[in-house]
């Protein structure tokens, strides 16, 4: 063992183990180090304005992403009845495992409180944005993606107006969707946790 | 003396091996229950005397161990791992829990492509070839549902196991790309404080990521425990946050959209967030705090002799690593340091065991795990004051495991 470190140390004192170029020389004879990595290896294409677009189908809480398109809960009770209350219930009140999206109680959202409390669209959901964004991609559960954006503006709308959060004849459209203000809009607080010492 | 000498009664004459499996019919499990053991077929009398099997294409179980998940049979649901069957580090694979929004999608490898696009220099379509010719990374991490935990918080009785508490957890191997490696090839530009990942699955299940976590350890994974993804983990590829709660790390993954802000998302508000006292809910709850679990002995085992028995069980946290797991035998009055089977990794499970001298007396059974933050695994009071009785997700308090003097083991509730 002695005698080996000597030698590497006699190999280093001669040809500098710390590779002034890129390798090192020693017991395992000339060895290289590996070529540093390139900013980018430029794998992968650049996507057609189309493929995005195909794609694109997220709407956020300022309602970019909502297509044209309008309804009202009128138009989206009849909706409702033919492609969402066999599972949600006729009225919203659910049948789990299909969740309840009708209700406004509890209204002080008591829900860490309380055992009892349903989340629901009207008492839980922070945006109505979010309307938008989930039945599009994902609802009806056994048909998603085939709702028209008249369909499902209106189905919006009268889910909406069966939680009392807005008029029966109010029209949802691109503009009038973001604006709606959410009973639970300033519920939400960011995550204190951070480890370390105390429960939070 | 052995561990299958503790083990009694029903769990034992039903052939299990190592541990006593579920006992047929055993409330709390209901339709979930493990399939029940096939009979093998041929047991030689003298297996010394007879040729063995020939080589095979892949490994079955042997025909006495009795495993399994729990699935429910529903598209939009969970199934969970049978973590008081384990006694290691790592999950096996094709035990590992699920957890789908509309079931498990079938996805054409060739035809496989990952956009990524918004705030970027560079639109760019990755296929799978693409990904994997970049350089990949191997790491050890646990993954866990951030629902983990529900039942023994708000669904307390005493025929609980493990699997129904805490199965939504598995500590896996995963290689795959660093996202940061993606970052540099499309050019993230200012402004881009947030990546909605998507799914290719029926439910396009969205969620919205820092780009700070993208940067930091976050991985685009294609493999687990050295083979493809499964496709119930996500296959061809899915989006791995290392300590970051299960949802979030996205699978099937087929976009990634770079943008000023969150988008609000129905698996980012409606679901995933915690109700706290004072009305309100905590939103972006991402990363995991420290945890730990009994897995033997527990329900449904029966201590049947007094004496030596070895406590056993995981402990991770998300935040980093674990430094210790103490250990208590009478509800939390004296605790003892376990022993850690390995040197704990970064935001992965640890193996810990513990040798207890059973007097036959009752007595409560709990662990406590400790992370390199000094985050200490808090109480169930402490966890019920912090949080509320009706809270959601995170259930990270100490669990209680109540052993009677005929050694049957329960669920202890808020013991
Ligand atoms: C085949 C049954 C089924 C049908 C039909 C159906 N849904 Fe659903 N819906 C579900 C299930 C199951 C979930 C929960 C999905 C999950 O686990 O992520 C859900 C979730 C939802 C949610 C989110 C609820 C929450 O509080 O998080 C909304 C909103 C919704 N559905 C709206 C609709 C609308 C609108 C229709 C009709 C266009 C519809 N659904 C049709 C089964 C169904």
């Amino acid at each position: 063992m002695k005698r080996r470190l000597i030698a590497l140390a006699a190999a280093c004192a001669v040809e500098a183990c710390t590779p002034a170029g890129n390798s090192t020389t020693g017991e395992r004879g000339t060895v290289h180090k590996a070529e540093p990595m390139p900013a980018r290896f430029a794998v992968g294409r650049t996507a057609t304005p189309a493929e995005v677009a195909a794609w694109n189908i997220d709407v956020n809480a300022k309602g970019e992403g909502l297509p044209p398109g309008k309804g009202d809960a009128t138009a989206g009770a009849a909706v409702y009845a033919a492609q969402c209350a066999s599972c949600h219930g006729a009225k919203g009140e659910g049948m789990p495992p299909n969740p309840k999206l009708v209700g406004r109680e509890p209204r002080d959202f008591s829900f860490a409180t309380t055992t009892t409390a349903v989340k629901t669209v009207g008492n839980y959901w922070p945006y109505a944005t979010t309307l938008y964004d989930y039945i599009r991609r994902a609802m009806p559960q056994l048909a998603p993606g085939t709702m028209t954006p008249d369909e499902t503006y209106a189905v919006i709308a009268w889910i909406l107006a069966e939680n009392e959060v807005i008029p029966r004849d109010k029209v949802m459209d691109a503009t009038s969707l973001p604006a709606v203000v959410m009973p639970a809009r300033d519920r939400f607080v960011p995550d204190d946790r951070a480890g370390g010492k105390g429960f939070r | 003396m052995s561990r299958r000498a503790l083990v009694g009664g029903a769990a034992a004459a039903a052939g299990s091996l190592l541990f006593a499996t579920l006992p047929e019919g055993a409330a709390g499990q209901g339709a979930s229950t493990s399939p029940p053991a096939q009979t093998p077929s041929d047991i030689p009398v003298d297996p010394t005397k007879v040729l063995g099997a020939p080589t095979s294409s892949t490994s079955g179980r042997s025909p006495f161990v009795v495993t399994g998940r729990t699935p429910t049979g529903a598209v939009s649901g969970s199934s969970l791992t049978p973590l008081h069957q384990f006694t290691g580090n790592i999950t096996p694979t094709d035990l590992q829990f699920e957890r789908h929004h509309a079931g498990v999608p079938t996805i054409d490898p060739v035809k496989y492509q990952l956009l990524v696009h918004g705030l970027v220099e560079r639109e760019m379509v990755f296929t799978l070839d693409d990904l994997m010719s970049l350089p990949s990374v191997t790491r050890l991490h646990f993954l866990e549902c951030s629902g983990n935990g529900r039942a023994g918080y708000k669904g307390i009785k005493p025929d609980l196991s493990p699997q129904n508490i805490d199965g939504l957890l598995c500590n896996a191997e995963w290689t795959g790309v660093s996202l940061s490696t993606i970052l540099a090839e499309v050019g993230v530009r200012a402004g881009a404080e947030w990546a909605l990942a998507e799914g290719g699955d029926a439910a396009l299940l969205s969620r919205s990521v820092p780009v700070s976590k993208l940067r930091d350890d976050a991985m685009l994974v294609y493999a687990q425990n050295g083979e493809p993804l499964r496709p119930p983990a996500g296959y061809p590829v899915r989006l791995f946050l290392p300590g970051w709660e299960g949802n979030t790390n996205v699978k099937w993954l087929r976009r990634l959209e770079f943008n000023r802000e969150p988008n609000m998302s129905k698996d980012e508000t409606s679901k995933y967030t915690d109700p706290l006292p004072g009305n309100k809910a905590r939103m972006f709850s991402f990363e995991l705090d420290a945890k730990s679990t009994i897995t033997y002995p527990t329900f449904p085992n029966r201590l049947v002799r007094q004496g030596w028995v070895q406590l056993s069980g995981l402990a991770w946290s998300g935040r980093g690593r674990i430094t210790a797991v103490d250990v208590s035998t009478d509800g939390g009055t004296s605790w003892t340091e376990a022993q850690l089977q390995g040197t704990p990794g970064v935001k992965a499970a640890i193996r810990f065991t513990h040798m207890w001298k059973w007097d036959g007396a009752p007595a409560t059974l709990m662990s406590r795990a400790v992370d390199e933050t000094g985050y200490v695994q808090p109480t169930f009071a402490a966890f019920r004051e912090g949080r509320g009785p009706g809270t959601d997700y995170h259930y990270n308090h100490i669990r209680a495991w109540k052993v009677a003097a005929d050694g049957v083991v329960t669920y202890g509730g808020e013991a």
